[in-house]
């Protein structure tokens, strides 16, 4: 069952598009921003409000790389794995963050706390190497910085 | 030397308001605009010579005039701003829509008075924070100071302006998935033609423009043709938001004249290679753009000069190889993007890139065959233009294709002693 604000919020992205279909992308971030991902039952739900078939959605929602369909934690850390983040060494990072969260890629802490993905390009190649946490930008990236920013999330 | 898209930034990155913006000449080009016919405007910017800054070049004005004009042409008409930055290695149109949302925006108006268009949309990647916020304070000043919506400026002329997020794909950039993607589908290219100014967002004719090159438009406008062309070094009109990264002192973006040499922005701007590492190679307009090397250092940044030398200017934000890091492995990473962002929608696409990168994988990891190059320059063949629906997969092998050829002692190097000589160091 979509809430009562999730359906307000599905609602004015419906308003704004004039078509049903097209606030589905839309639809999908907004019940995400409340859940944190989106379960089996959830699209079910969403689609129907949509008046979609699940399956339509689903193709949808498989299609973005912003679109969780399996549980994430409290914050979701986007490492840049493009071109310009590899020359300035990301790989060493990430390899940090790893051993640091004790996680692989696409893996999450046992305690919910992080989910680490890669990202393609943030576009702040100028400030390679370059992470996004719950859409706050990091760049310019050390061993060193990048645990005094993971102190800042609970 | 004047710098129209970036005056106006501040220093302090607080996005400029509507006050700030029309007390230097903001909404002006706007004005002039709305004074003459719609085609008179389209012709204006034909005659600016300004071409597409999203990478492929297309004169702006000349797509414009492919719309159906009249009382007889389909409607509603669509304005799209594509601020889908994604191409690997650029980060140019951030700087514009954080720094001066109100020019995007101006541009748009323009653009929508011209094809006489009834709604316009910007399409902005779901990361831009930032370019969201200032975006979207900027659209409800324009509102407010009647810019949009019914009747703009008493001229009878009206039009709505929607902000839409993206939930992430590059394909979304290219600009038939872009349309897919705004109608709520996934975003699989469509054949061409038709093409979007005929048959675009929900069939109706369409406009996709970069946002630079919207950006350019209100001063255009304002200023004329003949001021605009004068910007630019060389026959393509104005000036360009320039950008380098990699192991260069100091990475940026910078809005120079059209046609400044490769040599000027890579020393003179970028302050050269950081101390221990030397110039190998550059990708001179992001990730899907032919490589070039240091005897082409002094070739001018503009379209047709660096066709000439079997590249493209692409976006115009380049990247620098250095010597201590491996072309093979460097390539593995671009083809690994490509692979993934494939919508595998054409077959050529998701089977030759994962194809690619399985390959260099190999390679990298010491496992390379003899065989193996020889695919390479296969698929460098066989994925190109024509064989697929979109430019995705021909584009990745620009700079495969390149690469081949500037670095194939590496490669075969890689074959050859089956090992990375780079892992070892």
């Amino acid at each position: 069952m979509l809430t009562a604000k999730e359906r307000e919020e599905v609602d004015a992205a419906v308003a704004m598009s004039g078509r049903r279909r097209a606030a589905c992308i839309d639809a999908m971030m907004s019940v995400q921003a409340h859940r944190g991902w989106l379960s089996d039952e959830t699209l079910e739900d969403l689609a129907e409000y949509l008046r979609m078939t699940p399956a339509e959605l689903d193709s949808v929602a498989t299609f973005y790389n912003l679109i969780f369909r399996k549980p994430v934690g409290r914050h979701v850390i986007l490492v840049c794995d493009s071109v310009s983040c590899w020359l300035l060494d990301y790989e060493t990072l990430l390899d940090h963050l790893k051993s640091r969260l004790g996680v692989d890629i696409g893996g999450t802490t046992s305690d919910g706390r992080f989910t680490l993905l890669t990202s393609v390009c943030l576009g702040a190649c100028d400030r390679a190497p370059v992470m996004m946490i719950d859409g706050d930008q990091y760049g310019e990236l050390t061993p060193q910085s990048i645990d005094s920013i993971l102190a800042e999330y609970e | 030397m004047e710098t129209p898209l970036t005056s106006r930034i501040r220093v302090d990155k607080v996005p400029v308001g509507l006050a700030e913006y029309e007390a230097t000449s903001g909404y002006q080009g706007l004005r002039k605009a709305l004074s003459m016919q719609p085609t008179e405007v389209t012709e204006i910017v034909k005659a600016s010579n300004l071409r597409g800054r999203g990478g492929a070049g297309f004169s702006t004005g000349q797509k414009w005039s492919f719309i159906p004009m009249g009382e007889d042409a389909p409607r509603p008409k669509y304005v799209v701003a594509n601020g889908d930055e994604m191409e690997p290695g650029t980060f140019k149109d951030r700087v514009l829509m954080e720094g001066d949302p109100h020019a995007l925006i101006e541009g748009m108006i323009i653009a929508s008075y011209a094809i006489e268009a009834e709604a316009a949309y910007i399409f902005l990647r779901r990361e831009y924070r930032e370019s969201a916020a200032a975006l979207a304070r900027a659209l409800a000043e324009a509102y407010e100071a009647g810019y949009l919506g019914r009747d703009v400026l008493g001229s009878g002329f009206s039009l709505e302006m929607h902000l839409h997020l993206s939930a992430g794909r590059y394909m979304c950039g290219e600009e038939t998935g872009l349309l897919n993607s705004l109608e709520g589908g996934r975003a699989n290219p469509r054949d061409k033609p038709p093409y979007p100014a005929l048959v675009g967002l929900w069939g109706k004719p369409t406009i996709v423009n970069n946002v630079e090159t919207l950006c350019n438009v209100p001063h255009i406008l304002d200023k004329g043709a003949d001021w605009y062309r004068g910007l630019s070094h060389t026959g393509d009109g104005g000036t360009k938001m320039f950008g380098v990264s990699g192991r260069v002192k100091r990475p940026g973006t910078w809005e120079l004249p059209m046609g400044t040499p490769i040599r000027e922005l890579l020393e003179e701007h970028a302050g050269g290679m950081q101390d221990g590492y030397k110039f190998r190679g550059l990708l001179p307009g992001g990730a899907s753009t032919e490589f070039l090397v240091e005897e082409h250092l002094d070739t001018p940044m503009d379209f047709d000069s660096l066709q000439q030398h079997g590249s493209r200017m692409g976006t115009g934000t380049m990247i620098i190889l250095d010597d201590r890091k491996c072309p093979v492995a460097m390539q593995l990473n671009l083809q690994h993007f490509f692979a993934q962002e494939s919508c595998g929608w054409c077959t050529p696409c998701w089977g030759g890139l994962q194809w690619v990168e399985q390959i260099l994988r190999a390679m990298e990891e010491g496992e390379g065959s003899p065989g193996d190059i020889d695919i390479l320059d296969m698929h460098t063949k066989r994925l190109r233009m024509g064989h697929t629906f979109c430019a995705l997969a021909p584009g990745a092998m620009e700079p495969l294709q390149s690469a081949l050829q500037h670095f194939r002692s590496d490669f075969e190097q890689h074959v050859r002693e089956k090992r990375c000589a780079w892992k070892l160091t």
